[in-house]
C-alpha cells in the first residue's frame, strides 16, 4: 500500500445554496504531484483553501501522512507543526510577500520561527540557490524584483519550513511565457531534489502536463475525471475534459464549434 | 458608394510608420521604430511579453500615450495621423472610428452605472445619435453578441465575466468602428469562455469588415485566429509574417524560443525549452540586437549592430530582424 503525503476524503463546502465543493476525494503519494484542473467556479481553489486550512469543510477530512489534519489548533508549537505540513504559493507574489521586507529577511524570519537557535546563513544560501536567485536578489525587496523572481522567492519561502505538501494555486498563471517555462522547470527540479509533494491548482492544461503525475478534473464542485496526467490529457473520457482539451488554441482550432459544444454540454 | 480604388492610406485601417516613443527616466526608446499595418477587414495579431511595447503600440492608435511621452513617426488611422490632429478630431475618432476592448471588463466598465448607460453614452455624448436610436442599436448589438437585451437594465456586478466581456465587445461596435483594438481580451477568461469570445470576435469582425488588431502574449492563439502576426521584443518588431508560416517556420530565434517554451497539453511530458534570462531593462541602452543576451545563435555582430527587419528570400511577406536567420531556417529544416 502506497504511503500518502496528502489525502482528501469527501470534502464538501457550501455557500448558501451553492455547493462549491461536493464530495471531493483524492490522494497524493509522498513526493508525488497531483493537478486539480477546472474553470472558475469549479471549486478547485476552495478545495485548495480547505487543504491549507484557509477554509473549513462542512464535511469530509484532510489527512497528512495518514494523520487527520486538525482544522484549528491551540498553542504555538502545534500551530507551527501544522504549518509545516502544508505550505501555499499564491498566484500573485506581490500581494503575498511583504513589500517592506528584503528577500533574505523573509527567509530568515520564516526559518527563525520554525527552527529557532540555529545559524540560518547556510540554509538561506541553499534555498536561494535552489530557486535560482543570486546574492543581488537576496538584498532586494519584492518591488525591485521581476514577476518571475518574486515567484521564486515565494517558492523558497514555502520550502524553507520543509513542508510535506506544497499547494500551488495558479502559481504560474500571471507570468510571461518565457518566465513561466523557467518556473515550471524549476518546480520539476525541486521535486527531484526534495521529498515535497505538489498539489497544483490550475486552469492551464499545458502547465499541468509539465509538473504533475496525476490529475483530477473538477466541474461545478465535483470531480468528473481522475487518472494519470498522460492518460487524462491523452485520451480524455469525460465530455467536459474533452471540451477543455479542445478549447486550447492550436492549428486547426475552431472556436465556433467549441462554443457550440459548450452550450450543449 | 465610390467606385474609385482606395488610396494607399485609406486601404489601411491602421498604418504605423517608424513609431518611436521616448519616456522620461528611461535610457532608450520604449518603442524603437515600429512599422505595422492592419488592412480593412484584416485580423492582425501583435504578440509579445510584458514590457515588449505591444500595449503601447495598440494604444497609440487611440492617441493614448503615457504622460511625458515624446513621439516620432506616424500613426495613421484610416488615413489620419492621430499623433498630429486636433483634440476635437481625436475625440470623434475615439467615439467612432477606433474602438478598444480591454483585458478586464470589470475594470473598464463603470460599476455604478447600468450596462445600458455604458453602451449608449459614447455615441449620444457626441450628439450623432439620439438616446432612443442608441438604445435600440445597443439592444440589437447585445443580441449579436449572444446576450439577452434585458441585461441593459442590469449593473456590471450582476453578470459574469464572460458576459461582461461580450457587453464590452457590443460597446466597441456601437460607433461602427473601422478599427477594433483588442488588448488581451481573453486573458482573464477561462479556456472555454475564451473560445466563445474569440468565435464571436471573428464572426463580428467578418460581418462588419472591421480591421482587428489582437494584442496577446499567447502565440498559439495568435497563430490560429489571425491573418498576419507581428512579434515584438523590447520595443521592436522581431518578426512579422503570415500566421501559419510564422508558426511553422519561425525566422527569428525569439519566436522559435517562444514556441518551444509554450506548455501544451498534447506535447510529450518532460522539461520545457525555457529561455534563460529576461528581457532587457528600460534603464539599459541597447547597441545591437535586443535578444542577443538570451539568444543561442548570438555572435559578436549581434552585440554590435542592430539587425534590420528583412524579408525571407522566397517569401517577401515574412520578415525577421536577425543576423543569423538563415541558420535558423536551415536547422529547423533539418529537424
Amino acid at each position: 500500500m502506497p504511503e500518502y503525503a496528502l489525502q482528501a476524503v469527501g470534502l464538501t463546502r457550501s455557500y448558501g445554496a451553492v455547493r462549491a465543493v461536493d464530495g471531493v476525494s483524492f490522494a497524493l503519494p509522498k513526493g508525488g504531484s497531483l493537478g486539480i484542473v477546472g474553470e472558475s467556479g469549479s471549486g478547485k481553489t476552495t478545495t485548495a483553501r480547505i487543504v491549507v486550512g484557509l477554509e473549513q469543510a462542512d464535511a469530509g477530512e484532510v489527512l497528512v501522512g495518514g494523520a487527520r489534519r486538525a482544522s484549528a489548533v491551540r498553542g504555538r508549537a502545534r500551530r507551527l507543526a501544522r504549518a509545516r505540513e502544508v505550505q501555499m504559493v499564491f498566484q500573485d507574489p506581490l500581494q503575498s510577500l511583504d513589500p517592506r521586507t528584503s528577500v533574505e529577511s523573509v527567509l530568515r524570519e520564516t526559518l527563525g520561527l520554525h527552527f529557532p537557535g540555529r545559524d540560518h546563513t547556510p540554509r538561506v544560501r541553499e534555498l536561494l540557490d535552489q530557486v535560482g536567485l543570486g546574492p543581488r536578489a537576496a538584498d532586494a525587496r519584492p518591488g525591485g524584483l521581476s514577476g518571475g523572481q518574486r515567484q521564486r522567492v515565494a517558492i523558497a519561502r514555502a520550502l524553507a519550513v520543509e513542508p510535506a505538501v506544497l499547494v500551488l494555486d495558479e502559481a504560474v498563471a500571471a507570468l510571461d511565457v518565457s518566465v513561466q517555462a523557467q518556473i515550471l522547470n524549476l518546480l520539476a527540479d525541486i521535486r527531484e531534489q526534495t521529498a515535497v509533494g505538489y498539489l497544483f491548482i490550475t486552469h492551464d492544461l499545458g502547465a499541468v502536463r509539465c509538473v504533475t503525475d496525476d490529475v483530477i478534473v473538477m466541474r461545478q464542485g465535483r470531480v468528473v475525471e481522475a487518472g494519470s496526467t498522460s492518460e487524462v490529457l491523452g485520451s480524455p473520457r469525460h465530455p467536459y475534459t474533452r471540451l477543455l482539451m479542445d478549447s486550447v488554441p492550436r492549428p486547426g482550432w475552431d472556436p465556433a464549434r467549441i462554443a457550440e459544444a459548450r452550450r450543449t454540454l | 458608394m465610390s467606385t474609385t480604388p482606395p488610396t494607399d492610406s485609406e486601404k489601411y485601417a491602421l498604418q504605423v510608420q517608424g513609431l518611436r516613443i521616448t519616456l522620461p527616466g528611461t535610457a532608450r526608446n520604449v518603442l524603437d521604430g515600429v512599422d505595422l499595418t492592419v488592412a480593412a477587414g484584416e485580423t492582425v495579431a501583435l504578440v509579445g511579453e510584458s514590457g515588449s511595447g505591444k500595449t503601447l503600440t495598440s494604444r497609440s492608435a487611440l492617441g493614448l500615450l503615457p504622460p511625458g511621452a515624446l513621439t516620432e513617426g506616424r500613426v495613421d488611422v484610416v488615413g489620419e495621423d492621430v499623433l498630429d490632429i486636433s483634440a476635437e478630431r481625436l475625440r470623434a475618432l475615439r467615439t467612432g472610428t477606433v474602438a478598444m476592448i480591454f483585458q478586464d471588463p470589470r475594470a473598464a466598465i463603470n460599476p455604478l452605472r447600468r450596462i445600458g448607460d455604458f453602451l449608449v453614452e459614447g455615441v449620444t455624448l457626441t450628439g450623432s445619435v439620439n438616446q432612443a436610436d442608441a438604445t435600440a442599436r445597443a439592444g440589437e448589438l447585445l443580441q449579436d453578441v449572444g446576450v439577452d437585451p434585458s441585461v441593459l437594465r442590469k449593473y456590471p456586478s450582476q453578470v459574469s465575466g464572460g458576459m461582461l466581456q461580450r457587453v464590452m465587445i457590443a460597446a466597441a461596435l456601437m460607433g461602427d468602428p473601422s478599427l477594433l483594438l483588442a488588448d488581451e481580451p481573453t486573458t482573464a477568461l477561462d479556456v472555454t469562455t475564451q473560445a466563445e469570445v474569440v468565435a464571436l470576435l471573428i464572426r463580428l469582425q467578418q460581418c462588419f469588415a472591421t480591421g482587428l488588431l489582437f494584442v496577446t502574449h499567447d502565440l498559439d492563439l495568435a497563430a490560429t485566429i489571425s491573418d498576419r502576426v507581428y512579434v515584438m521584443y523590447a520595443g521592436r518588431i522581431a518578426e512579422s509574417g503570415p500566421a501559419d508560416e510564422l508558426f511553422a517556420r519561425p525566422r527569428h530565434p525569439y519566436t522559435a524560443a517562444l514556441l518551444a517554451s509554450t506548455p501544451r497539453p498534447d506535447a510529450p511530458a518532460g522539461r520545457l525549452a525555457a529561455i534563460d534570462g529576461r528581457p532587457p531593462d528600460l534603464r539599459t541602452t541597447l547597441t545591437g540586437c535586443a535578444f542577443a543576451a538570451r539568444c543561442p545563435l548570438a555572435t559578436e555582430v549581434c552585440e554590435q549592430r542592430q539587425p534590420d527587419l528583412r524579408p525571407a528570400p522566397d517569401r517577401p511577406g515574412h520578415r525577421a530582424a536577425c543576423h543569423h536567420t538563415e541558420q535558423l531556417t536551415r536547422s529547423s529544416a533539418d529537424a
